[in-house]
This record gives C-alpha cells, sequence and structure tokens, in this order.
C-alpha cells in the first residue's frame, strides 16, 4: 500500500493490574489507505475500541502501550508525539466520533458554541468566522443553519451524532474514527448517516476507521474489514470476501449467530 | 389467524401526550392480540409508540379511549385481587440489561422476590428448588450465579437473568421491549432462543418490541408495523416482509444492513426515504380503511 494515512504496526496494549495484567490488544498490525474505510469488527472486549482510543492517544492508565508498538499517521510516529503535537495531531490529523452522541456534546452550551470551541481552539478562528464555518458543516450532514442557536436536548439523537460528525469534520481530518456510532440509533436515522458519511468521504477524501459489531452494516460500508478475537486480529480482507468467503473460523461463526432478513432465518450451517 | 383465544388484548386502544402546547398521539386505536404459544412483533422506528405499547399493557398509563382485555374481560375497573393476578401473569423484559437489576441485591434475590411477592405459599426447599428451575431454564448454573451481583455477571447473562426473573412467577404474557439491542451480536442469538424455548415449552404469549425486523423474523410468527402512533401494516410475518405493502414498512426494510447491496449512488433507500417524505407525517391523523391484501396480511394505506 502507498503511503497509507494510518499505519499500525506489532500494537500491544495491556491493562495493568495489581497482579496480573490483561493483554487487551496482541501483536496487531494493518493499514488504512487514503480514502478507504476499513471496518474493524469483534465482540465486547476483544479490543477494538482500546485500538481507536490509542491512535490519538486517548488512551488512559492502566491502559499501557507496550514497548515495539507503532503507530504512523501519515507517516507521523504517534507514540513520539510530545503533548504540543499531540494537540495539533488531534482534530487536524484525527477525529472521532464516540458511540453515545447524546453523552459527547456539552448540554449547556449551544450547537454554535461547541463549533466555536474547537474552531478557536485550534485555529484562533473568530466568533463570526465559525459561526460561518459551524453553517457551512452542518450543512453537509443535512441541518439547517437555524439550528446552531439549539441546545443538545433539543435535537433527537440522529441529530446529535450528526452534529458531532460535522464537528469532527472540522478542521478537515485525515482519518475519522467512529466507534459505534450508530448503534444507539434506529436502522432508518443509522442508514441515513451511513449514507451521508460514504458521500462525504467521496467528497472530501478522508478515510475511515469504523468499529462496530454489526458485520452485515460492516460489509455494506467498508472497503476492507478486520476481524478482532480476543485481541488479535484474526482476519483481515475486502469485505465482500469476509462476507462471502470468510476464513478464520471465528469470521465464520459471528456470520452463523446472525438473523437474516430472507432466505433461510440464520446463515446456513448455524446451529442455534 | 389463529385458532386459540387471545389471552391478552388491545382494543382501539388510545393515549395522547399533550407536551408544551403541542399534542402527540403515542397510540392511535391501536388493537391487536397475543395469544398463548405465539410471539408477536412490534417493530417501528424510535418514538413511533412501541413502548407506550408496552407501558399501556404494563398499567404505567392508562389508556385514553379504547380498552385492555385481559382473558377477554376488561382490565379497567378490576378487583386489586384481579389486578396482582394480571401484575403476576403479565411480565416484562427491559432493553438495558445493565440498568433492569439491582447493583447492590445478588443474582438471589432477584429471582426469589417475585416469588415472595406472588406465591407467599411457596417456602424453604420448594422455593430453593423452583429458583433452581427458573435458572436451568435460561442455562445458568444456579450454584455459581445465585451469590453473584450484578457488575459480576456480562450484558448476556444479566439479559437472562431478566428473564428468569419474569418466569419465576409463572407468567403467561412475556413483554420484551428491545432485549438484545444492548448485546453483542454473538450473544443476541442465545436470548432470542430462550425466548423461542419459553414460547414452545411454556406457551406463553410473546410481545416481541425491536426495531431490527431480523430478529423479529427469527422469533415472531405475527408482525406488525407502528408509525407515528398507528399500527400501518400487520399479519403473518413471512407475508408482512416478503411483500411489504405500506411505504413505512417498504422503509424499514430498506434500511436494514445488506451485506449483498453496498452503498451505492443511488438506493432503494434513498428512493423509499423521499417517498415517505413526501407524504406529510401530520395526514396520518385520519384513519384511513383498513385494506386486506392477502389472507392474514392487512395494511392501513397512507392517504393521499
Amino acid at each position: 500500500m502507498s503511503d497509507p494515512v494510518l499505519s499500525i504496526r506489532n500494537l500491544t496494549i495491556d491493562y495493568i493490574g495489581a497482579t496480573t495484567d490483561f493483554r487487551a490488544v496482541r501483536n496487531v498490525s494493518f493499514d488504512i489507505a487514503k480514502g478507504e474505510f476499513f471496518g474493524l469488527a469483534g465482540e465486547s472486549g476483544c479490543g477494538k475500541s482500546t485500538i481507536a482510543f490509542a491512535i490519538s492517544r486517548l488512551h488512559r492508565p492502566p491502559a499501557l502501550i507496550r514497548s515495539g508498538s507503532q503507530i504512523l499517521l501519515n507517516g507521523r510516529d504517534v507514540l513520539a508525539l510530545d503533548d504540543a503535537a499531540l494537540k495539533e495531531l488531534r482534530w487536524r490529523e484525527v477525529a472521532m466520533v464516540f458511540q453515545s452522541a447524546m453523552n459527547s456534546l456539552n448540554p449547556v452550551l449551544t450547537i454554535e458554541h461547541q463549533f466555536y470551541d474547537v474552531l478557536k481552539t485550534h485555529t484562533g478562528m473568530s466568533r463570526p468566522a465559525a459561526r460561518a464555518r459551524a453553517a457551512e458543516l452542518l450543512a453537509l450532514v443535512d441541518i439547517p443553519a437555524d439550528r446552531l442557536s439549539a441546545y443538545p436536548h433539543q435535537l433527537s439523537g440522529g441529530m446529535r451524532q450528526r452534529v458531532v460528525i460535522a464537528i469532527c469534520l472540522a478542521l478537515n481530518p485525515k482519518l475519522l474514527i467512529m466507534d459505534e456510532p450508530t448503534t444507539a440509533l434506529d436502522v432508518v436515522v443509522q442508514r441515513e448517516i451511513l449514507e451521508r458519511i460514504h458521500k462525504l468521504r467521496q467528497e472530501l477524501g478522508f478515510s475511515v476507521l469504523f468499529i462496530t459489531h454489526d458485520l452485515a452494516l460492516m460489509v455494506q460500508v467498508s472497503d476492507r474489514i478486520g476481524i478482532m478475537l480476543e485481541g488479535e486480529l484474526v482476519e483481515v480482507n475486502d469485505a465482500q470476501a469476509i462476507y462471502r468467503n470468510p476464513q478464520h473460523d471465528y469470521t465464520r461463526k459471528l456470520w452463523a449467530s446472525i438473523p437474516r432478513l430472507t432466505g433461510a432465518r440464520i446463515a446456513e450451517g448455524a446451529t442455534p | 389467524m389463529t385458532e386459540s383465544a387471545p389471552i391478552l388484548a388491545l382494543d382501539n386502544v388510545s393515549k395522547v401526550f399533550h407536551r408544551g402546547g403541542s399534542t402527540v398521539h403515542a397510540a392511535r386505536a391501536v388493537s391487536f392480540a397475543l395469544h398463548p404459544g405465539r410471539t408477536l412483533a412490534l417493530v417501528g422506528e424510535s418514538g413511533s409508540g412501541k413502548t407506550t405499547a408496552a407501558r399501556l399493557i404494563m398499567r404505567e398509563y392508562r389508556p385514553d379511549g379504547g380498552r385492555l382485555l385481559f382473558r377477554g374481560e376488561p382490565i379497567e375497573g378490576s378487583a386489586v385481587r384481579d389486578m396482582k393476578a394480571y401484575r403476576s401473569a403479565v411480565q416484562m423484559v427491559f432493553q438495558d440489561p445493565f440498568s433492569s437489576l439491582n447493583p447492590v441485591h445478588t443474582i438471589r434475590y432477584h429471582v426469589e422476590r417475585p416469588m415472595r411477592l406472588h406465591q407467599p405459599n411457596l417456602k424453604g426447599a420448594a422455593r430453593d428448588a423452583a429458583i433452581a428451575e427458573v435458572l436451568t431454564r435460561v442455562k445458568l448454573d444456579p450454584p455459581l450465579i445465585l451469590p453473584k451481583y450484578p457488575h459480576e455477571l456480562s450484558g448476556g447473562q444479566r439479559q437472562r437473568i431478566s428473564i428468569a426473573r419474569a418466569l419465576a412467577v409463572n407468567p403467561e404474557v412475556i413483554i420484551a421491549d428491545e432485549p438484545t439491542s444492548m448485546l453483542d451480536v454473538s450473544v443476541r442469538l442465545g436470548i432470542l432462543n430462550l425466548l423461542n424455548d419459553m414460547k414452545r415449552q411454556l406457551g406463553l404469549a410473546v410481545l416481541y418490541i425491536t426495531h431490527d425486523i431480523a430478529t423479529a423474523r427469527y422469533v415472531a410468527e405475527d408482525i406488525m408495523v407502528m408509525y407515528a402512533g398507528q399500527i400501518v401494516e400487520w399479519g403473518a410475518t413471512e407475508s408482512v416482509l416478503g411483500n411489504p405493502q405500506h411505504p413505512y414498512t417498504r422503509l424499514l426494510l430498506s434500511a436494514v444492513p445488506d451485506p449483498d447491496r453496498p452503498l451505492g449512488e443511488e438506493t432503494r433507500f434513498d428512493h423509499e426515504l423521499r417517498n415517505i417524505r413526501a407524504i406529510r407525517r401530520q395526514s396520518a391523523i385520519e384513519q384511513p380503511e383498513v385494506r386486506e391484501i392477502a389472507p392474514n396480511h392487512f395494511i392501513r394505506p397512507m392517504p393521499d
């Protein structure tokens, strides 16, 4: 792969305990190309969110990235950056959409103010300029500019999640990390948001790291997919190959556990 | 639909909420029936009125119109003793297994308490045996699980406890409101199988509320689709999902993640979404005539 946006090599992360350590991520390596939509799938506790947090160094003790691990963002070694460089990296190079949008917006600030926070801190933008930029960003996610003066509780869950996505795009990041961005939303809203991300990625050219345990959804939106099991990346392949020709036993089991809308009620060969 | 008499039925039930100056019709002339040994799925988007229907059944809300029938008798105005029988016959399994169990009590407490309240004659060794039986039924190991606290269990295990707690009072009806939406995909199937087992082995009537239509297909013989407080399409699950007639049913189906249809330029979903937006939500306040479009498959068409 030529000049990947993200390159992870031999990433190992432990949660340090009083007596024993828990290895959450075990020697994981993968790349994400420019403009690529990469999905990371696996069950709760498999380490996928731990990786997402580590990429922008948002992990907190007791999580510890073991030496020998490497995370390169546009060729820069993330693990070697000092605080000032990290601040430059976050939002500008990599932005993150968390699972519960309703909790990641500040309830006592208007939507406009939340945009202003990011834009002023990172670019020193003036209030009127930030307002104009915020309106432009909201338009990207189909929200009218008059909602800028609204508070988060005045918006639906789907709208709040779209606001978070718009804020994440404020500084044109090269990589957008989305950790279960639509799990709390219903299927129609989920679909609207993912179609919007799909179009924005084509227009703006950013890459996406998409984390979910919904394999059917992941195949639908991703170019390539990595399957995680107990901290290890057990299979990486093109999305359609993961769907039509899964190689790892665990990937096959995951498919077998998903009820289907057409044909047999669950995937063939499953033993419920 | 089925030969057996319904155990629980909603007959033309309405519920209106007044919020600020606006009025929300959360249930508009909703009618459906639950039969022993069958699962009825209720699907629809957030805010369509699914949970309001559940709360009306659980008597958390009183209907503004219509009747709730239990074994053919209206519930309204029942004696207190009959209400207690109703509360033990109709049990609920909630969405969030992390907040529906009390963190300061053991699993034994959670399963034992409903038995003490509803079966005061069950005591000592007989009660212990009954506790072990319901836990075994949900495929948990009684001696291992009884002394534990909720935080020591996984989401799937906690949801099994919620089901065991519901089963503890020998119910006839289970209302399951999104019981798997907060669980891992790999754990969901186990919970759905449990619902299927209960229905078949204990002859329970199940109302399965969800926005995940594929899981509805897995557990339910019959399905109804709710939109803006109305049941807009209902009938045999395979018929409704195989030949959806209402624009909202078609939209829901087109939004279900389908690995065979990668996101493209123009999708069936975009088409259905435009379709539904073109029809004014407000105009749904009228109640068009119901049409039967196939045996046991009905729709309430959208007004033009």
